[in-house]
């Protein structure tokens, strides 16, 4: 059985528990759904938004490749993730994973694994607007060895 | 002849993300973009700047058609 994961690309605010009704539905044989959702922070005022810049046709072909891997690594039956792009208010959803298994040590895992890598390796590009101007942002080193955790 | 895509800060620097440039592969490409923009040039082949060609990252030398898509991509931060 082969699963296609579904990927999107949201440049509007999406609402996290629809997306979770939606995915549960209609499931016979799934014993787990592990869901994740991140949300922008406001650092206490620092970051007034966020920024993320997605290339349309790329990042979304190279987050596809990643959940394929992650649905053969943990026998997923399912996965759904959905990303936000544009300008991002505080409070404001910025990924959805979901992640559905037999059972639930593989969704979980998995679901830690996808965002692992969306953090620190999707092509998305992150620029933070605060009181002071606009700043381009890189992964931070603990972003790099969560997803190093999961290498060789 | 080709469609140039900027991300991220390089797009800043520019003043421009998408722009149609005449070039026959990506060696062309970059002197054209160099001499019109010479810190452009220089940021277009400093460290971690990725290049896709139709969306696919290639290493070294590629010929470009009229529709060809060449995107520059500095170091991705990540969602």
């Amino acid at each position: 059985m082969s699963v296609t994961p579904t990927i999107t690309l949201a440049d509007q605010p999406f609402e996290p528990g629809a997306l979770v009704t939606a995915f549960c539905a209609g499931r016979q044989e799934t014993g787990a759904v592990a869901t994740f959702v991140g949300l922008a922070r406001a650092e206490r005022g620092a970051a007034a938004a966020l920024e993320l810049e997605a290339y349309p046709g790329f990042t979304d072909a190279a987050i596809s490749e990643i959940a394929k891997d992650a649905i053969k690594r943990f026998k997923l039956q399912d996965v759904h993730i959905v990303h936000r792009t544009g300008r991002i208010a505080p409070g404001e959803a910025i990924v959805f994973v979901a992640t559905a298994a037999g059972h639930r040590r593989e969704a979980f895992e998995a679901c830690d694994f996808l965002m692992d890598y969306l953090k620190s390796r999707a092509p998305f590009w992150k620029k933070e607007h605060g009181p002071d101007g606009a700043r381009w942002i890189e992964p931070t080193d603990r972003d790099r060895t969560d997803a190093e955790r999961w290498d060789g | 002849m080709a469609r140039v895509l900027l991300f991220g800060r390089l797009a800043d620097q520019a003043g421009w993300r998408e722009r149609v440039v005449a070039a026959g592969d990506l060696a062309s490409l970059r002197a054209t973009l160099s001499a019109t923009d010479p810190e452009l040039g220089e940021a277009l082949s400093g460290p971690g700047v990725q290049v896709a060609v139709d969306k696919t990252i290639v290493r070294g030398e590629s010929v470009l058609t009229a529709a060809t898509e060449v995107a520059f991509l500095p170091p991705m931060s990540g969602g």
